[in-house]
């Protein structure tokens, strides 16, 4: 097993440069077709010219100030969220008059494109932070419900003749019982959460952009404006805060999740 | 050691997995082999009925008692008619644009738009997806990428896109073809890089050639987690679609919610909110019945 091990983990280190081999031919192909100009360079800018103008945007505090917005939105977004999903995920999963009648109608809007609440939301709330954070606890909350639910429902029965064999009380029942059962789950659903509210961040941001600050409305004006470096810059921090954030909670993940031991 | 045929191969793997034969088959069985209208048939009938009719009736209180408190709340005026129309003003307008065509028309625009990104980007992720799951230097070579593209969120794309391409059909396309693309192809590798170890060993002693080992091993066992990537991605193409349309169109289910919106005519937006709604739905649908045709050879408690 170790020696299996050891010789994967050699394999995967010498392979490791392998990664880069398609991202570097990019850019040397994007910096090949500006140099010769192939294409509209003000259309496609070229590397250089988009690593100066995210020289400039960093030392803007503005650019600064719109991505501490965002993540602000997402993170408070998101645990409103992600509580509300997990409360109706447990009690669907705990008890079956509320899967019964609560269940088909959730299973239903879920199926309601998030997008189109958008638009609804920003009438009833205007297009300021509430109806954004709203709209981006909807987003995570249908995931982490829906994990929720289904990490409650695959409890073994098993476990819980246990706990009643123990005489367990009913908050005994919950702490002990079925939030470590259903961990996993719930974990699973809060990274799908994580990712999906991301999205809905920019989304938002991208919509209601009038007068807002945030990432999402620095890269739309930017479009806007034909400010390419900007855009492309803009979608590199997009891309990078959402990996961080997803590496994040998975660290957190396993670090709760210790008890289970290795990876099943 | 004469090639098995497909049939015969599934079969075996799935006998050795599964010691029982599903409950709900031998419930059927039962059945069938009762005399017409027989007690025990009946009894059979209500067991397997019981729990779907108990279902639906239990689904409708909640749902229409919602609907009711809202009429009863706009007809009142508790709320404003301009900030929530009463559902019966709802579906009037609902009626009204049916009748009109007009939802039809940016509904067909809207699936047309789905469909074409929906096909490509499927196609391409199961490409990849298939290159990566069979191919260690594929996957060496292409899955940091993949990641890496993965991570900006597929309208975060939309800002370059509109300056490439414009936002013309191909821009919408691209940006469906690559919400449905994602998903595909990470199910695709994962649900090959996760066939048991013991289905391998299996082919190893009947010593199936490598296109057998794909086409009657590999293929067959990861097709559940594709055909999940496939769901998901038509959900992911779905909701791209109407990002797209509310930022950027001048047609399609999305531009009747922004326009209903600009004219502050709130029960257009929630009837095309709920026909976005039902199209979801019925799409999933259509791919979970799918779903059930191709997987009949499997026993249901696989």
């Amino acid at each position: 097993m170790s020696r299996l091990q050891a010789v994967t983990a050699s394999k995967a280190r010498s392979r490791d440069w392998r990664g880069l081999a398609l991202p570097a031919a990019f850019v040397v192909l994007w910096w090949a077709a500006v140099a010769w100009q192939w294409v509209d360079p003000r259309l496609v800018p070229s590397p250089a010219e988009v690593a100066r103008r995210a020289w400039r945007s960093v030392a803007e505090p503005q650019f600064g100030l719109g991505v501490l917005a965002s993540l602000w939105r997402h993170v408070a977004g998101f645990v409103l969220g992600a509580l509300a999903g997990a409360a109706l995920g447990l009690l669907m999963g705990l008890s079956r008059w509320t899967e019964r009648l609560v269940g088909p109608t959730f299973h239903t809007l879920k199926q309601i494109s998030l997008f189109a609440w958008l638009p609804l939301l920003a009438t009833w709330l205007g297009s300021g932070d509430p109806a954004k954070m709203l709209f981006i606890a909807l987003s995570a909350f249908y995931p982490v419900a829906l994990c929720s639910f289904e990490g409650v429902r695959q409890i073994s029965p098993a476990q819980f003749e246990v706990a009643r064999v123990h005489g367990f009380s009913r908050r005994q029942r919950l702490t002990l019982l079925v939030l470590p059962a259903a961990a996993p789950q719930i974990a699973t659903g809060v990274q799908l959460g994580l990712v999906s509210a991301w999205l809905a961040t920019i989304g938002a941001e991208f919509l209601l952009a009038k007068q807002g600050v945030g990432l999402g409305d620095t890269v739309i004006r930017g479009r806007a404006a034909f400010d390419v470096p900007l855009v492309i810059f803009g979608m590199l921090v997009i891309g990078t805060l959402g990996a961080l954030m997803n590496r994040l909670a998975g660290l957190l993940e396993s670090r709760v999740l210790r008890w289970q031991g290795p990876a099943r | 050691m004469p090639p098995t045929s497909t049939l015969a191969f599934r079969e075996r793997t799935a006998l050795a997995l599964t010691p029982h034969p599903s409950i709900g088959a031998a419930l059927n069985t039962a059945a069938a082999s009762a005399p017409r209208r027989s007690p025990a048939r009946r009894a059979a009938w209500w067991q397997t009925a019981r729990g779907p009719l108990q279902r639906l009736v239990f689904a409708w209180p909640f749902p229409v008692a919602v609907l009711l408190l809202w009429q009863f709340a706009a007809a009142h005026e508790l709320i404003p008619v301009q900030i929530l129309p009463p559902p019966s003003t709802v579906a009037a307008t609902f009626a009204d644009l049916y009748a009109q065509g007009e939802l039809q028309t940016h509904l067909l625009i809207s699936l047309q738009r789905v469909v074409y990104g929906f096909v490509a980007g499927t196609g391409l992720g199961l490409l990849l997806g298939v290159a990566m799951g069979l191919s260690a230097t594929a996957k060496d070579y292409l899955y940091p990428t993949f990641k890496l593209f993965a991570q900006v969120p597929s309208l975060g794309w939309l800002p370059l896109l509109m300056l490439l391409v414009g936002i013309d059909e191909a821009l919408k396309i691209i940006l469906i073809g690559k919400a449905a693309f994602v998903p595909v192809a990470m199910n695709t590798y994962q649900g090959i890089r996760h066939v048991p170890v013991q289905y391998l060993e299996v082919a190893s002693v009947y010593r199936f050639t490598h296109p057998q080992l794909v086409h009657k091993v590999l293929l067959p066992a990861a097709f559940p987690p594709i055909w999940n990537g496939v769901r998901y991605g038509l959900t992911h193409a779905w909701l791209a679609l109407v990002g797209v349309e509310l930022l950027a169109s001048s047609e399609g289910l999305g531009y009747l919610i922004v326009y209903g919106r600009q004219l502050y005519q709130l029960d257009v937006v929630l009837a095309a909110v709920v026909v976005v709604g039902s199209v979801g739905f019925v799409l999933d649908k259509l791919l979970a019945l799918v779903e059930q045709r191709l997987l009949r050879w499997r026993p249901e408690s696989f």
